[in-house]
């Protein structure tokens, strides 16, 4: 392995890539090089650069898809840059050069200071504290034997889990993102829970101080082994600038029997300013491969991004395995999202629930798709669907497309979806009690999220509430 | 997809157009060039997504060549409603004035074929044939616009309120074998007008045709207008209907499709909302079994403000059957106060059956009210139990609850003998499987 490395190490020094480890980047373009590059410069092993390269192979035979009610202008993925080592990022001096208006976010979600300085990419001596803090939890996660690791780290010290699971459940060729970012990927985050381990805390706090910047490409992969337990949170409440305009990532969760993961996502990327300028273009491929009596519950409140583009999805593989949707989806200004959940019957007496909220406020666009597919081997399957909408203000809209395709006679399919504008009798009856206008629609817009909340760890839930409000700021006037 | 379509050419130039207007021949063609380059749609396209239409597209269909008539006994027999409703009967796909009967229709109701209105008022045709049915993109209706050789026009004068509906029954003998039919409804109902209108399309003999129809209905200011399709096909033929209705403030559009014959249908039900105030009723029952599939896609697009939506559809399958439903709904910015509320429960009788369906919301304006359903799934174990334990055996039990599921739509029909006629229908149908 290692004269391999070494040759492609070489082999890059004659296509002129800088290679000072701290601060490279490579130049902008995608090739067969390129990829070859990232592996080596993570000293991959060899089966890892085949797949990525089979990814890239087959990256270029596919098109852009362009089904989605969204509308952005052509992405130049040559203009891209595909790897830039995370201490490239100059770190700010202090919090005066951060931009007031973020600064201001964080104060209304309570955010401390330390914590405020981190996410702003500010050089402080907290970060010893977190990597203190980091290293307490990562003394009492092994004890149960919980592997809780970035990516790469996986890869070298574990990499008989990753070859087993990497791609089993969103393939390379799955779609055009997917395989943009299996031959690309940067890091991200692998965890594994062994057999009958119900994991100690909820894999959040963690990664929350350890919010570091893993780039566009993030992979990460979750692994329950049997009748294990995680909840594990994605994201952060506060706001994130990115200089990154595409984030293509993946995330892969394998419930093997009896087991149970819980992945709750609070994404507040940067969404352009009001005029639509600027903003991340969150194009993700999420999905969960549900093993016999397994459950998955992906949990999203999705506030951010210009686009959004996502379904989080369950593959309903095992006997009596269990998927769940709960989705809050708002967008203000222009943003626009794109985004639900497939849900694939494929074991007998499977189960799923989808409970969708949409808001629309300002000139935002907001589109509910989901797929429910009962195959007809799913004896018994049961699905609900809920999927409602909320309209503020008359520039914005709200669009729902279901699909429902059943072929099994025992199973029963419900689907609901209404669209209706905020209550204005409700506003009236919060301002007449002497609430404002604001602090109404917030409330009104808390209760209708209700269902959602309640299935988000708690002390996020407070914050989301807070980050609903926030994002709507202005959005009545 | 052009190798398919290009085999009509020889078809579209044997076409008899003596006496056709110079813009008819030149709508025609224009058709024909769509046609050709849209091509049969195929399941990519995210409109015909569940529904295949490589039966058709990879068959040779000939135009219909004149044929004996047959007796009005026959075309009565097969045919569900009131023999006493002023009709017109068109056999495979040309007009039978023999067994026609239009004398019955009340002062202010102008019938007429398409080419005899051709004749009379080539004006009247020319400002409205092909203006609401446009086949931009639309290759079934483009190939009824190149092939439509015969076809009515319907006009009712303002404020006149007509007491019996009109049958329109399209009768397909045993020299439709082979054939495609191309029919063509024009409707006009002019302000404070009412009508109802019966199309029915059926076989005297199974055999194996295409019949791609095409109406469209312009409503007009306070008009209302009760549109019947029934569609009893012979089950090897394929069906593809559009109807196109445009309508006008405080109008109402009630629409009922019945779809239980043809190996492949396809219906298609498009209102738009154009003038404050207007409602819109879409209700519908497809029965299928064996191999048989039948789509039905609506759409209502709410243009105006202050409009009202109301969509029922229920899917009885049973065998190998495949139901699909796409409704969709649109809300204009500028269709402020909508209230839109759409449903569709299928009920899979058999193990092998399947249903896809695709209920769509499309909102852009915010002072609105609206809501779609949908379920599949079998007969209520409970609702079964609750019957056997008061003595009903478990065979009657299904029948009438499988008959029960088909009857609250049925009950939507407001012509006494249609109603009648096809819940008896349904009901032996459901009382034969059960036993």
């Amino acid at each position: 392995m290692g004269s391999s490395i070494e040759t492609l190490v070489n082999k890059e020094y004659q296509y002129g890539f800088v290679t000072d480890v701290d601060s490279d980047t490579l130049a902008p373009g995608l090739t067969e090089e390129v990829v070859r590059l990232i592996s080596s410069k993570k000293a991959e092993p060899e089966w890892l650069l085949e797949w990525r390269l089979k990814a890239y192979r087959r990256w270029l035979t596919m098109t852009e898809p362009h089904w989605p009610n969204v509308k952005y202008p052509p992405i130049d993925y040559q203009a891209a840059r595909y790897y830039s080592a995370p201490k490239s990022v100059k770190p700010l001096q202090s919090l005066d050069e951060v931009d007031p208006e973020l600064l201001a976010t964080y104060k209304k979600l309570g955010i401390s200071l330390t914590e405020q300085k981190m996410l702003a990419g500010v050089a402080v001596d907290a970060i010893f504290d977190s990597v203190s803090v980091g290293t307490t939890m990562k003394e009492e996660l092994s004890k149960h034997g919980v592997v809780f690791c970035s990516f790469s780290e996986a890869v070298h010290n574990h990499p008989e889990l990753i070859q087993k699971y990497l791609g089993s459940v969103v393939p390379y060729s799955d779609n055009f993102f997917a395989a943009l970012n299996s031959a690309v990927f940067s890091d991200g985050s692998f965890c594994y829970i062994p057999k009958g381990v119900r994991c100690p805390m909820e894999l959040s706090t963690y990664f929350r101080i350890n919010a570091a910047e893993t780039g566009q490409f993030e992979r990460t992969l979750i692994v329950a082994d049997e009748g294990a337990y995680v909840s594990y949170l994605e994201g952060c409440t506060a706001p994130k600038r990115s200089t990154n305009q595409l984030h293509a990532a993946v995330v892969e969760l394998v419930a093997l029997d009896r087991s149970t993961i819980k992945y709750s996502t609070v994404q507040n990327w940067y969404a352009g300013d009001k005029e639509g300028v600027g903003g991340i273009y969150n194009f993700v491929t999420k999905r969960g491969k549900a093993h016999a009596d397994a459950k998955i519950s992906w949990t999203q409140v999705e506030t951010g991004s210009a686009i959004t583009w996502k379904y989080p999805s369950v593959i309903l593989q095992g006997d009596n395995s269990v998927g769940e949707f709960y989705s809050v989806a708002v967008v203000n200004n222009k943003q626009q999202a794109d985004t639900g959940t497939k849900m694939i019957h494929v074991g007998k007496n499977t189960k799923s629930t989808i409970i969708s909220k949409g808001i629309s406020a300002g000139e935002g666009q907001n589109s509910y798709r989901g797929r429910v597919q009962v195959l007809p081997k799913a004896e018994g399957a049961r699905n609900y669907t809920q999927c409602d909408s909320m309209l503020i203000g008359n520039k914005c809209g709200a669009h729902t497309f279901p699909y429902i395709e059943v072929a099994n006679n025992s199973s029963m399919t419900e689907h609901e979806a209404s669209t209706s504008k905020i209550g204005e009798d409700q506003i009236f009856y919060c301002k007449a009690r002497g609430l404002s206008t604001e602090h109404a629609i917030s409330l009104i817009v808390s209760g209708f999220c209700r269902e959602v909340f309640k299935e988000l760890p708690m002390e996020f839930a407070l914050e989301a509430q807070q980050l609903l409000g926030i994002t709507l700021e202005g959005s009545v006037g | 997809m052009t190798a398919p379509v290009a085999k009509y050419a020889d078809a579209f130039a044997a076409l008899d157009t003596t006496g056709a207007p110079g813009w008819l021949a030149d709508l025609r063609s224009a058709a024909l060039a769509e046609f050709n380059a849209v091509g049969f749609p195929t399941t990519r396209n995210e409109d015909w997504h569940f529904t295949s239409v490589t039966p058709i597209a990879e068959r040779s269909f000939r135009s219909a060549k004149p044929s004996a008539a047959p007796t009005l006994a026959d075309v009565l027999a097969a045919t569900v409603g009131d023999p006493s409703w002023p009709r017109a009967v068109f056999v495979n796909g040309r007009f039978e004035a023999s067994l026609s009967s239009l004398k019955t229709l009340g002062a202010g109701v102008r019938v007429g074929t398409l080419a005899d209105t051709l004749k009379d008022s080539p004006d009247f045709v020319a400002a409205h044939l092909g203006k609401l049915a446009t086949f931009d993109k639309q290759a079934f209706t483009a190939f009824n616009t190149a092939f439509a050789q015969d076809g009515l026009v319907v006009r009712i004068a303002h404020g006149v309120k007509a007491d019996a509906p009109l049958h329109v029954i399209h009768i397909a003998d045993a020299q439709a074998a082979g054939c495609m039919l191309h029919p063509r409804l024009l409707v006009v109902a002019e302000p404070l007008s009412e009508f109802g209108i019966v199309e029915s399309f059926v076989s005297l003999k199974a055999s194996e045709y295409f019949t791609n129809a095409v109406a469209e209905i312009t409503i007009g200011n306070g008009a209302r207008v009760h549109h019947y399709k029934v569609q009893r096909e012979s089950e090897q033929a394929f069906h593809v209907g559009t109807v196109q209705v445009a309508q006008g403030r405080d109008s109402a559009f009630h629409s009922f499709s019945y779809a239980a014959g043809a190996a492949l249908s396809r219906t298609n039900i498009y209102s738009r909302l154009g003038g404050e105030a207007a409602e819109v009723r879409l209700n519908g029952l497809y029965m299928v079994d064996g191999s048989q599939h039948a789509d039905h896609q609506t759409f209502v697009e709410h243009i105006a403000p202050h409009c009202a939506s109301r969509e029922l559809y229920k899917g009885i399958l049973d065998g190998h059957a495949h139901g699909v439903f796409n409704g969709k709904v649109y809300v204009d910015p500028e269709a402020q106060k909508t209230d839109g509320k759409q449903s569709n429960h299928a009920l899979l009788l058999s193990g092998t059956a399947r249903v896809d369906s695709k209920p769509q919301l499309e909102i852009f304006a915010d002072d609105v009210k609206c809501t779609h359903g949908s379920t599949v799934g079998r007969l209520d174990d409970i609702a079964l139990f609750y019957m056997k334990s008061r003595g009903i055996g478990a065979e009657s039990a299904r029948a009438l609850l499988t008959y029960a599921f088909a009857a609250e739509v049925l009950e939507t029909v407001e012509l006494d003998a249609l109603r009648e006629g096809l819940e008896k229908i349904a009901f032996e149908r459901f009382t034969q499987t059960e036993q």
